[in-house]
């Protein structure tokens, strides 16, 4: 919300600098976003031109008007220009000896031209030469220095300014017309100078969205006393008691309507200080009627609504109107006052007499009964609305405003009178109308008062600091709380029973009403003045973190061996993972957790996988390198059939592409990776972990590549995939680099076996025997079999059998392949003799001759 | 017989400064040193003299033959050293070109900060707890604070999905409610990491999908002091133990009274600097103690339980920490970027 300085002062006073105010306000939960200057000159800064921006606070911006050459002028003369017709000149009187004649080419002037001397001089700001001002003709705010220049052969060294130029708002029509109290030659920077507030309206703190809440704050901060707007109406019409009647067919959705009239009114602009105040809290000066309530909305926090009073008695066939306040009823519609005819929901509630709908309550009036220029009598309405009703209307209908942004958070209906009464007086001072005694108030949903016991040795237990009770009590009353003391003011177990004012709906009962007190207090008292204390409380049980400890510890594992770890959107799309199955499997529906209101059309479900974000990666570095080593550890998202929520899996994704060594230039380094890379990577996982009976076997998935695709099991159990990524899945993703190898695990059977107690085997004091064995085979023979076999054959003194050669070609005929083996024999207590080591061999080549035929090479 | 040995004696000498390599080296020793030595030949013919000739000319032999052993040792190690060294400049290599490196992996900048966090809070008792993202909305409003229509969702852009009442999580909150059902009555010291959702547009400050990390202490005797104190000990673990804190009263559904922390800008030492937009100011965090619904909501019957709570955005600490001015780096994960951290 806009505040201006001027409009705070008029109930509180101020002697802090804006920057200081802001600060203030900010600490007490009214964050100062952003402070304006129109006129008024940080302390920092005296003079024009932008402000230096605030220490502490947010960045001040704004333009200062320099007392010397912005001054208050009047027009006596409009006179025509010698050589341009729509020019003007007009003489003018700045207070100083001689007067003036100044160019201008404002509209608003020009029906006073050649008209001679004016009966009645009109109040202007002038600038002199050397004033800095906004430049009114160009967009935006940009800053310029008035020189002196000829236009069309008159030399022109000052000017008449309108809003633009001065930064009251981007109105640039016409000059500004001062109201008649302005005193000629004083600076208009000390006459109407102001700082703009924009101040952050959090939802507990809808009650300070008008000036007078601000100012109430501002009191209960400084000890200033408040000065709120005086109430009384100058009432002399006949009273309005039987001439319209009120009917709220539901008291939750209406609280209370409250009517007043005003009569023999004149519509005209509202005097140019009301106008000022409404451009720069934010909105557009209407008439002196509209602006009326729109400034009490502003002032008090009460949005009004006014209706000429002359339509209402016209479609009453001149009877007595009947203001009926109920739900629209099904197909209804109305003409609001922006000419849009609009379908009603039943949860919009109406305003509307025997005839029909008026108005979309505390939203937008129909265009029927609006105020126009003719209007001559208004009936002017204040009521209180359900605010779930209000925001169910604005969104439905797209209709944000200042009343409805009121009154969808909640509007007191202690307001409505207060309101009502407030703006006939002004609409009586400014359209010279006369105020009907009395009003016609329907108050069926009075609320309880709210009231909140509550003691220092609460608020104690609380804050962690002992705030004495008068100081509880000042504060509370300064937040206009009524306040009884039971007990003695010195005693922390004192009672003290403070009730809510009626402008907030914002403080509960019982024990939430006491954190409430309790949040008022101390943003009052001030968070700064409470202590720093750490945790006295005792500890918590343990509870165990394996879980996360495992998973930080995959994290660790995977980066140690050299991949980057990459976090990747949860948010895809169905056609982003369709891209992974090589062939289209047409009709396939996937089942995903799918948006109800996606913001891009990309990203519309949640993932089932890890692997299109990893490879959407590799794309993406594709551009700039041709190796990538990565994994992501994260969830997906599998809806359950007949479960509301998904199920919510962790897994990790590993994905490696390109030269085996990420510097290297030698040919050994630059070769590419393999599948056996990514199956490298999840034997250091498991080995990490402890993980035992990790198996690879060969399997088919949709997007792997034929042959050179894995099912990786545990303990026989299936927790995932590993392989090449099929060449057409590849070409969908647009990779046209070196192969790439993925893999894709479930992180939790894994992490379900890790042990991190794994027992030790002693460290052998006898030496090994060590040697190397080549074995011809059927080449569909896998390595894992024949290890099995080895294994089996080799008893407990093979230490160890591992793999280290690879042959396939002339030497040992078609479809075989020769492997070779090393081989290390060991026993735990004595070293073992040749004759030992031919026995391990002999059952190790029997074994493989028998069971698959292997012949041992000599 | 004397001049023969002198001869001798030169002849091989000569022959031997010959010699530039271990082969011409060899040949010489069985030449000059060798069975048919003229040298060898000449001390074979020793018992053919008579007796009296005998002693000078064996002194004069073996003279020259320990001569001759003593330059040809010379020689070998002359010759021994110009071989080793030129067999090592010919082995030499480019030592200015590139290292075999393996490639360190890396953790992602993100999981970088939430484990200085996890850490920071480990070591105050604060302990890890995870729960879910996609929630029920009563997980996420409802029992925080915030029925249906509360004004107070709007500070919240909500994913919906299909299914009725269930949206993608906004804020880690809703593990508080997980947390506290799970562990009533035991007191509570917890963080909760995690990744959230808000219907927001893509820019260079708002994701549509970030971390979040949310504490929350429950117990008899817990104080809005506690808070502070406690925040600031993070404060300084995290940004250095000069910087200062400073609490702004602020407003949040879930907890009552509610704050924003600020940590004085460590870019600039609080002068003001483009970082904090000149007000020598970072905000970090927002904090608060439990609301009562929340508490009973949980479980803890909030007249003899209080408990604070506070909840920050990781990825917009790392961005303050290593100046970071596009938050869409962290999902991009283009390795120049990644490869920095
Ligand atoms: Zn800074």
């Amino acid at each position: 919300m806009r505040v201006p300085l001027t409009w705070l002062r008029d109930y509180v006073a101020i002697t802090d600098s804006p920057e200081e105010l802001a600060s203030r306000l900010t600490f007490a939960g009214l964050e100062v976003e952003d402070l304006e200057y129109v006129g008024l000159a940080p302390a920092s800064q005296p003079i024009a031109g932008l402000p230096a921006a605030g220490r502490s606070g947010p960045p001040a911006r704004g333009l200062a008007w320099d007392p010397a050459t912005i001054v208050i002028a009047q027009v006596l003369e409009v006179m025509p220009h010698p050589n341009a017709d729509r020019l003007t000149l007009l003489r003018v009187d700045d207070g100083s000896i001689t007067e003036h004649v100044v160019l201008t080419g404002a509209p608003n002037l020009f029906h006073l031209k050649g008209t001679g001397p004016l009966a009645k001089p009109l109040k202007i700001v002038y600038a002199r030469e050397g004033a800095v001002l906004y430049d009114g003709h160009k967009p935006g705010r940009e800053v310029m220095t008035l020189k002196r220049a000829k236009i069309r052969g008159v030399e022109s060294a000052s000017m008449a300014c309108s809003e633009k130029e001065l930064g009251i708002s981007d109105d640039h029509d016409g000059i500004i017309l001062l109201d008649d109290d302005a005193p000629v030659g004083a600076a208009a920077a000390d006459y109407m100078g102001d700082v703009v507030f924009e101040v952050k309206i959090n939802p507990n703190m809808a009650r300070n969205a008008c000036v007078l809440g601000i100012a109430r704050e501002i009191s209960a901060l400084t000890g200033a006393p408040l000065r709120p707007p005086a109430l009384s109406v100058t009432l002399t019409g006949a009273p309005i008691a039987g001439r319209v009647g009120i009917e709220i067919r539901e008291p939750g959705l209406n609280p209370r309507f409250v009517l007043g009239l005003l009569e023999g009114a004149r519509v005209a602009p509202s005097p140019y200080w009301v106008q000022r105040r409404l451009r720069l809290a934010g909105t557009r000066p209407i008439s002196n009627i509209v602006d009326a309530t729109n400034f009490v909305m502003f002032e008090l926090g009460e949005p009004l609504h006014a209706f000429d009073w002359d339509v209402l008695v016209g479609r009453a066939g001149s009877k007595r109107p009947t203001i009926i306040t109920r739900r629209a009823e099904p197909g209804e519609t109305l003409r609001t006052l922006d000419g849009v005819d609009r379908r009603l929901d039943a949860f919009t509630v109406l305003v509307c007499d025997e005839q029909g709908p008026l108005s979309m309550a505390g939203v937008m009036g129909g265009a029927e009964s609006e105020v126009a220029d003719g209007t001559v009598s208004v009936l002017l309405e204040g009521a209180a609305w359900d605010l779930i009703s209000v925001r169910q209307t604005v969104k439905a209908q797209g209709l944000p405003s200042e009343a409805s942004y009121r009154f969808s958070r909640g509007v007191h209906p202690g307001l409505a009178e207060k309101g009502v009464a407030r703006a006939l007086e002004l609409m009586r001072q400014w359209t010279g109308g006369t105020v009907a005694r009395g009003l016609v108030d329907s108050y069926p949903g009075r609320p309880e008062p709210v009231v909140v016991d509550i003691t220092p040795a609460e608020i104690e237990r609380q804050l962690g600091v002992r705030i004495p009770l008068d100081d509880v009590v000042r504060i509370l009353r300064a937040l206009k709380f009524g306040c009884e003391v039971s007990g003695d003011h010195a005693d922390p177990h004192a009672i003290i029973r403070a009730t809510a004012p009626d402008h907030r709906l914002d403080i509960g009962t019982g024990v939430v009403g006491r954190a409430d007190i309790v949040e008022e207090v101390a943003r009052i008292y001030g968070y700064a003045r409470i202590p720093e204390t750490l945790l006295g409380e005792v500890l918590p049980p343990p509870h165990p973190n394996r879980d996360v400890e495992l998973e930080e510890q995959v994290r660790d594992v995977l980066a140690s061996v050299g991949l980057q770890e990459v976090v990747t959107y949860s948010l895809t799309s169905p056609e982003r993972e369709a891209r992974l199955r090589a062939a289209d499997a047409g009709g396939d529906e996937v089942a995903y957790v799918r948006l109800a209101n996606p913001i891009v059309v990309d990203r519309v479900v949640m993932r089932r996988t890890l692997l299109a974000g990893v490879i959407e990666s590799a794309v993406a570095n594709s551009r700039h390198t041709d190796r990538l080593a990565c994994f992501e550890v994260g969830n997906v998202f599998l809806p359950r059939e007949g479960e509301a929520l998904p199920d919510e899996p962790r897994r990790v994704a590993i994905l490696v592409s390109g030269a085996r060594s990420p510097h290297g230039w030698q040919p050994a380094d630059r070769a590419p990776m393999d599948f056996f890379d990514v199956k490298g990577v999840v034997e250091e996982l498991a080995e990490a972990l402890a993980v035992t009976g990790v198996t690879f076997e060969p399997g088919e998935h949709a997007t792997l590549r034929p042959g050179r695709t894995a099912r990786v099991l545990v303990d026989g159990a299936p927790v995932g995939w590993a392989g090449e990524l099929h060449p057409a899945v590849a070409e969908r993703f647009d990779l046209k680099g070196p192969a790439v190898i993925v893999a894709e695990l479930e992180l939790d059977p894994i992490l379900a076996k890790a042990i991190d107690r794994n027992p030790t085997r002693p460290v052998p004091v006898y030496p090994p025997v060590k040697e190397d064995l080549a074995f011809v085979l059927d080449r569909s023979v896998p390595v894992a079999r024949v290890l099995e076999v080895i294994r089996a054959a080799g008893g407990p003194m093979l230490a160890g059998a591992t793999l280290f050669d690879e042959y396939a070609g002339d030497q040992v005929g078609a479809g075989k392949r020769s492997l070779a083996f090393s081989l290390t024999y060991q026993a735990p207590d004595r070293t073992l003799t040749d004759a030992d080591a031919r026995k391990i061999r002999d059952r190790v080549a029997t074994a493989l001759a028998e069971e698959l035929g292997a012949v041992l090479r000599g | 017989m004397s001049t023969n040995f002198d001869q001798i004696e030169k002849d091989a000498l000569e022959a031997l400064a010959a010699a530039a390599d271990s082969a011409a080296l060899e040949k010489w020793r069985m030449a000059c040193l060798g069975r048919s030595a003229p040298l060898m030949a000449a001390l074979g013919t020793l018992g053919t003299l008579p007796k009296e000739e005998r002693k000078a000319f064996g002194q004069r032999g073996n003279q020259v033959k320990q001569a001759l052993e003593r330059a040809f040792e010379e020689a070998s190690d002359r010759i021994g050293h110009a071989e080793l060294a030129s067999a090592l400049a010919a082995g030499a290599i480019d030592v200015t070109a590139p290292g075999r490196r393996r490639g360190r992996g890396r953790l992602h900048p993100a999981t970088q900060t939430l484990r200085r966090i996890y850490a920071i809070f480990a070591e105050m008792g604060f302990q890890i707890y995870r729960s879910r993202e996609v929630e029920t909305d009563e997980l996420n409003f409802g029992l925080l604070n915030m029925p249906p229509h509360h004004p107070a969702r709007d500070m919240w852009d909500t994913f919906y999905t299909t299914a009725p009442n269930v949206i993608l999580r906004t804020h880690t909150s809703p593990g508080q409610i997980h947390v506290m059902r799970e562990r009533c009555p035991q007191p509570i010291r917890v963080i909760l990491p995690g990744m959230c959702y808000r219907y927001e547009q893509i820019t260079a400050r708002s994701e549509i999908q970030f971390y979040q990390v949310e504490g929350l202490a429950v117990g008899r005797h817990i104080t809005m002091a506690d808070l502070k104190g406690t925040l600031t000990a993070f404060a300084h673990a995290l940004f250095g133990p000069g910087v200062r804190t400073r609490f702004r009263s602020d407003h949040f559904p879930f907890t009552e009274p509610s704050a924003e922390m600020d940590v004085e800008c460590f870019v600039c030492d609080g002068r003001g600097c483009p970082v904090c937009k000149q007000s020598g100011w970072l905000e970090i965090l927002g904090c608060g103690m439990v609301h009562p619904e929340v508490l009973q909501n949980g479980g803890y019957d909030p007249r003899e339980f209080s408990g604070f709570a506070f909840g920050m955005g990781p990825q917009r600490i790392t961005m303050l920490m290593h100046k970071i001015e596009d938050i869409r780096y962290f999902f991009a994960n283009d390795l120049r970027f990644l490869e920095q951290f």
